[in-house]
């Protein structure tokens, strides 16, 4: 989504393009590649990129005159994405999602503002629940589902520190969905980033709570025969105060979304659509593809009209209180498109019911977002309120309290 | 009028009613009283698992039992002297434990044609002279009682029919010479918003007092001298209760933030319900989605810099092993409280047994071991909680601590601690590097105790990674490598083997040799000690031996073991304890195993071992 162009830059030898167009891309910013005009170029750099993500390939030095290419807003940081990048190898398969959403939080983090040591990345089980250890803040993989309530622990015991969830769609929605829904009720103020490839990666794709009905996997030999969950109209039931989606390819679209969820105070819920290119590829492939993605995808803005195509000549409509898509004509026009509020529970609750329906288009960016008091904050109050009433007392105190008698 | 009054050693007495008759209250204020009287005791409730079943069905009788004694005693006592039966289902049930010409006190007003029926009786029993052959009988129509006294007042009949249960209470308190005050002071403070309930209540406990004083039914009162307690300040205080206090003082004396996270389970529940009314002290509490959540949030503060604690009971420990294997791979400190009741699946939730020692041992996938301890008397869980915590953070593991049914809602007289005399508990986080590079190796480990730094979240440079998946020893990080894996299950398991070294020399009570050893763990204590001291008395040459640390054992176990002929462990399970001894030191060691859900009596215990060696 980046509206720069990247020249071959003229001072730079071919060499030195591709280690520069591949350094950037490995630190999270895909916009110098994919907007490279020289096609040669660009091959190689892709299947460079490929190659060193599998380990077999070095990562090229960076050119001292390298193209410095603004993608951020922030202003600078004394941190930089190295010190959000951990030691350990990433071991994703080359192509995976997962890379790009790794990217986009080691692009965002060092602008936020926040000391390093404040962040906790606590994940479940499964590809994306690796993530913790790649990034180099405090960071815990915990076991199967219960990364949301692990999270809580971690938030209640030090309402202080930034606290992230990294889960998938079985790790959050299947084993773990209880604490999914009651994580999300409670509204701790937690960031949790769902990686939805609608498969199982660990476990070798067998179908997943978000695959689509019919999926035929190694478990699913005939096709499955239960529905999927839409995971925001879960969230916004389970009374989300925070509801949002992204998309693995969208690199500065999920930067922004990563922003706004970190400015939330109170559960923030990004869905992240992700590629699982060995088990699911192209589950996405109408909303990543050049030629379809417009027509596919509703991009959100607060306060605007839900207008999206190629010639941005489509809206959404409500007829009554049904949505309906629309084309700009004699009749209707952009006026008659629905804004977009996102403190509106109706409006984010139409959006979500679009998503598995094939007569709309699938909306990214956030659906929901109002405040409301952290549970955190909730308990603190609570205790703060108890030592008002009763001065912190000892636990001496305590044991020599009730009923005593002393015996000579 | 003057009346006999005789002197005796120790009393028996059951309450046993209705579920709605108030007996749990009744037992819990005689309790209190004879605390302040001065009365060495033990209590042992025994609720119904239902709530509220049927009014007048066996299915509904509630029971309380008090053993109060001028000794030095250590269990709720076998068989009652005295049974107050508040209505015929009550006496059904509890009549053949009482003792041979004991005494029982029933309700008259209760023992209605449909009562009678409900509880399986063809006659009235206080009228057929079945009784009279075996025991004192006492029908007293205390409902038509507590409707004259409290005439006058503004009160429902059905209201005043309720605090007929404070009349047993007041006769009771004339027979063994007890003081009103401290339940007239009770009653204040429990229904002062309604005084005319305040009003019947006294009315009737007065009512009661005075039958036995006036009426000449009673030709005796009995007096229990003080018991020959160590001097010092003393409560009455239930297990449940004293545990949450020994984790307040862990708390405390750790300068640790409390995190307690645990979802509603009996007989666990007390244990959240006590911490969370303690926000004064700036504990936090979570009542989690599901047991699962309770130990995972847990984990988290822990991992945060939290005393992590979560309570449960049985099921609820099937459900958090996954979680249990977590913190011991990842090195964690938490306290895993099992306050077990009767098994499998949810078996006999409102009674005690041991059943969980195995699971507690080994129900947990990979070699997953962690220091496991156990209480032995209701106050005593003051300090095995505190313990827990204490080895926790230490030795940086997770520790489960076991109490029973019996225990959480048994009470004892209990010798107030100091908290200043409680062993030292000071905690240090990592707060630098630790090695020579600047970088913080997180699995670098304390050359005495192998317990890991604990680096919290907010430590500027201390950034690291765990979780599940295999550690390298030092780093921490993620490692699959063969000789690395067999380097940390070895590593794991002597981290908790080191833990006996710090241990006091094992204590046994009786000779260091001889015929038999009685060896007991939790809740069994009482019972065993008991049955030591009448059998000592007896000139057996029988010594008892109760293990407060079941992993790891005592270093010196193994030695004391092959000092006697005999090895008896009576446990309410079906042998756990024995297998563990068994396999570990190769004794050939003999059960009494009786699960019936209530605890093993002294008299068992006796009997047994004069089978063995008598
Ligand atoms: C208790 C337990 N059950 C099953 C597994 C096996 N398992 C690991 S990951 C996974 C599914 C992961 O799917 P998802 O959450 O979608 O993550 P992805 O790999 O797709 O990122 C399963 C079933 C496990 N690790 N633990
Ligand atoms: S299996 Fe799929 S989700 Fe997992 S790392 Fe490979 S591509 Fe990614
Ligand atoms: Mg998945």
């Amino acid at each position: 989504m980046a509206d720069s162009k990247t020249k071959s830059n003229q001072t730079q030898s071919p060499e030195e393009i591709l280690a520069t167009v591949v350094n950037h891309a490995l630190d999270g910013n895909d916009v110098p590649l994919n907007t490279l005009d020289n096609k040669v170029i660009k091959a190689k750099a892709k299947a460079m990129i490929v190659r060193i993500n599998k380990g077999t390939a070095e990562r090229p030095e960076m050119p001292t005159n390298s193209t410095q290419v603004e993608t951020t807003t922030s202003a600078p940081s004394a941190y930089t994405r190295k010190d959000f990048t951990s030691d350990q190898a990433v071991r994703w398969c080359p192509g995976c999602g997962d890379y790009s959403i790794l990217a986009q939080t080691q692009k965002v983090f060092p602008d936020l503002g926040r000391k390093k040591e404040d962040f906790v990345f606590v994940s479940g089980i499964g590809c994306s629940s690796r993530f913790p250890y790649y990034m180099d803040t405090f960071g815990f993989h915990t076991i199967h589902g219960r990364a949301p309530a692990v999270a809580t622990g971690v938030k209640l015991a030090n309402p202080d520190l930034s606290v992230w969830v990294v889960t998938g769609d079985g790790d959050s929605l299947s084993i773990g969905g209880n604490h999914t829904i009651h994580m999300l009720r409670r509204n701790l103020d937690l960031n949790v980033m769902l990686f939805n490839n609608r498969i199982y990666g660990l476990t070798k794709g067998q179908y997943s709570p978000t695959s689509e009905v019919g999926k035929v996997t190694k478990s699913t030999p005939m096709g499955s025969l239960d529905g999927p969950f839409n995971p925001l109209s879960l969230a916004l039931g389970a009374g989300a105060t925070f509801v949002s989606r992204t998309l693995d390819k969208e690199s500065k679209h999920m930067q922004d979304i990563i922003n706004q969820s970190y400015n939330h105070k109170g559960t923030s819920f990004i869905e992240i659509y992700q590629n699982c290119n060995i088990f699911n590829d192209g589950a996405f492939s109408s909303l990543t593809d050049r030629d379809t993605k417009s027509d596919t995808v509703l991009l959100l803005e607060d306060g605007q009209p839900m207008v999206f195509g190629a010639e941005k000549n489509k809206g959404i409509r409500l007829d009554g209180n049904i949505p309906k898509v629309f084309e700009f004509g004699d009749k209707l026009n952009i006026d008659d498109a629905l804004v977009h509020d996102k403190k509106d529970y109706i409006i984010a609750s139409l959006l979500a019911n679009m998503t598995y329906n094939p007569d709309f288009p699938d909306p990214l960016g956030v659906f929901y977002a109002i405040d409301m008091p952290t549970y955190e904050d909730l308990i603190v109050d609570q205790i703060n309120d108890a030592i008002k009433k009763k001065p912190k007392g000892s636990v001496q105190q305590l044991l020599d309290s009730g009923d005593n008698w002393v015996v000579k | 009028m003057s009346r006999a009054t005789q002197q005796v050693e120790e009393v028996v007495i059951r309450f046993a009613g209705d579920s709605g008759d108030g007996m749990q209250l009744t037992g819990g204020r005689f309790t209190d009283t004879t605390a302040i009287v001065g009365n060495d005791l033990s209590t042992l409730p025994d609720f119904p698992a239902e709530i509220r079943a049927p009014a007048g069905s066996l299915a509904g009788v509630s029971a309380f039992q008090i053993k109060f004694s001028s000794k030095d005693i250590h269990t709720p006592g076998d068989t009652p002297d005295v049974l107050v039966a508040m209505n015929p289902a009550a006496l059904q049930v509890h009549q053949k434990e009482v003792k041979p010409g004991g005494t029982i006190i029933c309700n008259a007003n209760a023992f209605t044609p449909k009562n009678l029926k409900l509880a399986g009786y063809e006659t009235n029993p206080l009228e057929d002279k079945t009784l009279d052959d075996y025991f004192t009988l006492y029908s007293i129509e205390m409902g038509k009682m507590v409707t004259l006294a409290c005439e006058g007042l503004d009160l429902s009949s059905k209201i005043v029919d309720r605090s007929k249960n404070l009349y047993a209470l007041g006769l009771l308190f004339w027979i063994y010479d007890r003081p009103l005050q401290p339940t007239k002071d009770w009653l204040e403070v429990k229904f002062g918003k309604k005084p005319e309930l305040v009003e019947a209540n006294v009315r009737s406990l007065e009512a009661g007092y005075n039958y036995g004083d006036t009426t000449e039914i009673f030709t005796t009162r009995y007096k229990v001298d003080k018991a020959n307690l160590p001097p010092g300040k003393y409560r009455n205080i239930m297990g449940n209760n004293a545990l949450s206090m020994g984790l307040a003082a862990a708390a405390e004396k750790s300068k640790l933030g409390m995190f307690f996270g645990g979802y509603p389970i009996t007989p666990a529940s007390d244990i959240l319900h006590t911490l969370s009314a303690w926000k004064h002290l700036g504990i936090k509490t979570f009542q989690a989605e599901d047991e699962i959540a309770g130990i995972t949030s847990v984990i988290g503060a822990a991992f945060t810099g939290g005393l992590g604690v979560t309570a449960t009971s049985g099921p609820g420990i099937a459900l958090k092993s996954e979680a249990m294997g977590l913190a011991v791979i990842a090195e964690l400190p938490l306290v895993v409280i099992n306050v077990q009741r009767g098994g499998p699946s949810t078996g006999l939730p409102t009674k005690t047994e041991q059943s969980d020692l195995l699971q507690a041992m080994y129900c947990r996938n990979g070699e997953a071991p962690l220091p496991v301890l156990a209480s032995s008397t209701p106050g005593d869980c003051f300090f095995a909680a505190y313990e827990a915590c204490r080895i926790a953070v230490k030795y940086m593991t997770p520790v489960v601590l076991l109490t029973d049914g019996y225990l959480a809602n048994g009470s004892e007289p209990w010798q107030i601690p100091a908290l200043k005399d409680l062993p030292d508990f000071k905690v240090k986080f990592a707060d630098k590097s630790n090695i020579s590079d600047g970088q913080f190796m997180a699995y670098l480990r304390n050359k005495d105790t192998l317990a890991r730094p604990w680096a919290i979240p907010g430590t500027k440079g201390l950034e690291h990674r765990i979780g599940g998946i295999e550690k390298e020893d030092v780093t921490g990080n993620v490692n699959y490598d063969p000789d690395n894996h067999h380097h940390m299950v070895k590593t794991r398991e002597q981290k908790v083997k080191n833990i006996a070294n710090e241990f006091d020399p094992t204590e046994i009570f009786g000779k260091k040799s001889g015929d038999l050893l009685i060896l007991s763990w939790g809740g069994t204590m009482g019972a065993c000690r008991s049955a030591a001291e009448a059998l000592q008395d007896e000139k057996f040459k029988v010594s008892h031996l109760n293990l407060r640390w079941l992993n790891p054992f005592p270093n010196d176990l193994g030695e004391i073991l092959i000092k006697f002929k005999n090895v008896l462990i009576p446990e309410i399970n079906n042998g756990q304890l024995i297998k563990m001894i068994r396999a570990e030191y190769l004794v050939d060691a003999k059960g009494l195993n009786l699960v019936r859900g209530k605890p093993i009596s002294s008299d068992d215990i006796q009997h047994t071992v004069k089978e063995m060696i008598g």
